[in-house]
């Protein structure tokens, strides 16, 4: 057992746990936040993405001691009130069915507009084909990216 | 408007549980069948009846609905308050909406399965909504001091139409609990709905999108333990023995004890591992020693199980379950005769949140919270298996993950049930994903041998002989020698009258493995064999499979469903080297056809261009959920049809989490575009109609394309 730090949302947690427990478990159960999900546990389903240092990364396949002193957001942490463009997207598309795999995949959404903010359907395929959705909810997520790269778009020129 | 009688009349009561603070309706379910007497609340109350409250509006005008049934991404969660918003002249926006527990007594089943939720209440709903707004309007008008007549609801409110004088339904809701419930309300004609049948945005959508929704596994209580648990991987087995001193050094792990669950007949057998983190708890399970009995039942592999189900169809004659005419003179008789043999896979539900379960058991009472489908059978079943009566247990549904027909089952709540009383603290059950993998209950695996002949040009005799497990029977004291059923789920019912010779019979199999519900049950099979052999009917009978379908299937709504299809596929202006294939099935009273299109990449390999699809529901309340219903149907099935299946070795399955239970991803889906039909019929299901169709429409697409007749599943659509 350690006494680890977390930054997570802007905001450091002290959590005691194994060094070698997933990212994940400290997220869900030592943190509390529970949005982001246990899907498989292998790094094959995309349930539990998270952003580290900006990246997206399977907090289920990553000791929580490999986290200390980096950026992390979750999917509470995307915005105060669901208005990430990503977000508003996944509204106005209505993409979620169960919703379980959502986290995830919203978290991958945004890592993949924050470097191509006019991704094509292979940027598209390439970015998200790691992610399981059960209710088969992909041509709608498919659409909402395209639409959250518009908003984006929008977003930026009115500045 | 049409004038409806309040058939619910009789079993209306209201409740005003707050003397006039609300003005609350629901319906009294007598238990013993009978029809209970209209009531007042005081004589409701004077008999202790505890009624559900399934709308509750307060002196803010707040509306509260109950949702009855669980949410699973189907829909629920919307639909029924949207039927609701309708007659009740609410907007949707301002509605809280809350899970029922689980209470059959107060809500009826409560089985979210069976595509049953909209269909089976719809009518109910309205009725209820639309004397909650009679009420209201009938409070208004004393107020007023006008006819009623000269009064009408809208968002929220009662207005007083000649001069526009208005009184929300806060204002109103303690004089209209006063009221006797009228003995019939108008209902709105379909053509006169500002919120049914609208594509309006589900109310659960904000709640998935910013990790808010609340599903099992992220249910937390003061003091709760994590358990998992090593289980008898062939099923039936016993624990013999286990080694717990590797287990017990892990820093965290509290507890490690054999622990057994209700699985139909039988129970399944394991050693759990409790700890107050789930990491330790899973960490310790990775050094527990179990050593098992699996004396006393067969260990089978796949091979094993087809082998016999194919046998089974050579030397047994089945169980009869729907015959006309001769089929054995009439198929000798015909023109040409044909037979095939079809094969489905076992498959794992595999929804995106494993199952789970938190159960709070203390001194003489037991709640729980999780990802159920039947609350109201989980209440019931622990009952039985905890000895405590009914109204000692809580359920409470949590959203789920996806339930798919496995999370109707009760034996993970009962494992949680059962563990929180031995350590005597709440405790949470994770499966992990290999468990939720490999431990069934399954589809199960089916064969069909279809024989069949044609003459002029038509179907003159058709016959399908089915072998499988019958989910029936696994239950205690189950007729093993009953018939199926299922026999002909997903069949379309004018072929009984299109067809004049038939047979249908099933050899049930009586295996050690468990199987259950899966989206759509044994139309997700059926559908399968039945479409590819109808098409390869029309082969035989040298006609094209729509018009050969349409020429089958005498009745108006299957004509219209069969001429919306070719006219949005462009069914008869296909090109060369395109390959179109149709299926059309039926189930849970939706009827759904799929065309799909298929060409051959530069590769020479096969793709799926795209799918159309056309929904006859019925009377039915949002669209857009119909849409994404079918869209999500379409991409189950293609993960069955050429991606996963579940196997058997040595009597346990071999497949184990997504590495090698491939699943369709994004990269998988293909185009799809869904039409509703809008007719008067009756509502039928929405959730799983979708999904038989779809596999057959795309083999016999291949078929059209190449030649090559695919019968079974799952096949490699890299490798055709």
């Amino acid at each position: 057992m350690a006494s680890i730090t977390l930054k997570i949302n802007n905001k450091n947690h002290t959590v005691e746990a194994d060094p070698k427990m997933p990212l994940l478990w400290a997220i869900r159960e030592l943190v509390g936040l529970t949005g982001t999900k246990y899907g498989c546990g292998v790094a094959q389903c995309g349930a539990c993405t998270i952003h580290m240092n900006g990246l997206p990364v399977r907090s289920c396949s990553i000791p929580v001691s490999t986290a200390v002193n980096k950026e992390i957001t979750t999917i509470e942490g995307l915005s105060e009130n669901n208005s990430h463009p990503v977000q508003q997207a996944w509204i106005q598309e209505q993409v979620p069915q169960c919703g379980y795999c959502q986290s995830g995949q919203i978290m991958a959404a945004t890592a993949l507009l924050k470097r191509n903010a006019n991704p094509s359907d292979k940027d598209i395929d390439a970015a998200m084909q790691g992610h399981i959705c059960r209710c088969g909810t992909y041509p709608r997520i498919r659409k909402a990216i395209k639409a959250a790269a518009q908003i984006m778009s929008q977003k930026a020129s009115t500045k | 408007m049409e004038t409806q009688k309040n058939i619910s009349r009789r079993n209306f009561i209201k409740l005003s549980g707050m003397t006039g603070a609300a003005l609350t309706l629901g319906f009294y379910l007598p238990a013993s069948g009978k029809d209970a007497e209209v009531m007042t609340m005081e004589e409701a109350n004077s008999l202790g009846i505890d009624m559900n409250a399934w709308i509750s509006i307060d002196t803010t005008g707040k509306v509260t609905i109950t949702n009855h049934r669980s949410e699973m991404g189907q829909g629920s969660w919307q639909s029924v308050p949207q039927i609701i918003a309708e007659e009740l002249e609410v907007d949707m926006n301002k509605i809280n909406i809350i899970f029922a527990q689980g209470n059959n007594a107060k809500y009826g089943s409560q089985i979210t399965g069976g595509s049953s939720t909209v269909r089976g209440t719809y009518k109910k709903l309205l009725n209820l909504s639309a004397t909650a707004r009679e009420m209201l309007i009938e409070a208004a008008s004393k107020k007023f001091g006008v006819p009623k007549a000269e009064c009408h609801a809208e968002d929220g409110q009662v207005i007083h139409t000649p001069s526009g004088k208005k009184l929300h339904y806060g204002e109103l809701v303690k004089d209209a609990s006063a009221l006797t419930p009228p003995k019939s309300v108008k209902l709105k004609l379909p053509a006169e709905y500002k919120i049914l049948r609208k594509p309006l945005p589900r109310q659960d959508t904000p709640l998935k999108t910013n990790g808010t929704a609340i599903f099992g596994m992220d249910k937390k209580l003061p003091g709760m333990l994590y358990a998992v648990v090593e289980r008898n991987p062939r099923f039936q087995g016993k624990v013999k023995s286990f080694d717990d001193t590797e287990t017990k050094k892990i820093p965290g792990v509290k507890h490690v004890i054999p622990v057994k669950m209700s699985v139909f007949a039988t129970f399944r057998e394991g050693v759990a591992v409790v700890a107050d983190n789930l990491w330790a708890a899973m960490q310790g399970r990775k050094v527990l020693k179990v050593e098992w009995d699996d004396t006393g039942f067969e260990h089978l592999s796949t091979t094993q199980l087809y082998t016999r189900m194919k046998d089974d169809l050579k030397t047994k004659e089945g169980l009869s379950f729907r015959t006309k005419g001769n089929f054995n003179a009439a198929v000798e008789k015909a023109e040409k005769k044909i037979e095939a043999v079809y094969e489905t896979p076992y498959e794992s539900h595999s929804c995106m949140e494993p199952l789970n379960c938190t159960a709070h058991y203390q001194e003489d009472k037991l709640e729980i919270w999780g990802p159920i489908q039947g609350p109201d059978w989980v209440q019931d079943f622990l009952s039985q298996l905890m000895d405590l009566p009914k109204e000692k247990i809580i359920v409470n549904m949590t959203f789920l993950g996806g339930g798919l027909g496995r999370k109707a089952f009760m034996d993970y709540p009962h494992e949680a049930a059962v563990l929180s009383k031995e350590v005597k603290a709440p405790v949470q059950v994770v499966w992990t994903r290999e468990d939720d993998t490999t431990q069934g209950p399954f589809r199960p695996g089916m064969v069909y041998h279809c024989s069949g002949g044609v003459s002029g040009g038509r179907i003159a005799a058709f016959q399908t002989k089915v072998a499988g497990q019958d989910m029936d029977h696994q239950w205690p004291g189950a007729q093993k020698d009953a018939y199926l059923g299922s026999t002909t789920e997903g069949f379309l019912e004018p072929y009984f009258d299109g067809i004049s010779h038939y047979s249908f019979s099933d050899i049930p199999l009586d295996v050690p493995i468990p199987v259950m519900w899966w989206r759509s049950v044994y139309a997700s099979t059926n559908g399968f064999a039945f479409e590819s052999f109808i098409d390869e009917l029309s082969v035989e009978a040298g006609k094209d499979p729509l018009d050969f379908r349409r020429q089958h299937l005498g009745e108006e709504r299957y004509q219209i469903l069969i001429d919306k299809l070719e006219e949005v596929s462009g069914w008869k202006s296909r090109k060369k080297n395109e390959g179109y294939g149709v299926a059309i099935t039926e189930c849970f009273s939706s009827i759904v056809g799929e065309v799909v299109k298929v060409s051959k990449k530069t590769d020479g390999k096969i793709k799926i261009d795209k799918v159309w699809a056309v929904m006859d529901c019925g009377w039915y309340v949002n669209p857009d959920i119909i849409r994404a219903q079918v869209e999500g149907s379409i991409i189950m099935a293609l993960g069955a049809a050429t991606k996963h299946a579940t196997h058997f070795q040595d009597g346990k399955a071999v497949e184990k989490n997504f590495d090698t239970y491939k699943m369709p991803r994004i990269t998988d889906s293909p185009e799809m575009e869904v039409h509703i039909i809008d007719n008067d019929e009756k509502a039928g299901g929405v959730g799983e109609p979708g999904l038989p169709p779809f596999t057959p429409a795309l083999t016999n697409a291949i078929f059209d394309l190449t030649g090559k007749r695919i019968r079974v599943l799952p096949f490699n659509l890299e490798e055709v």
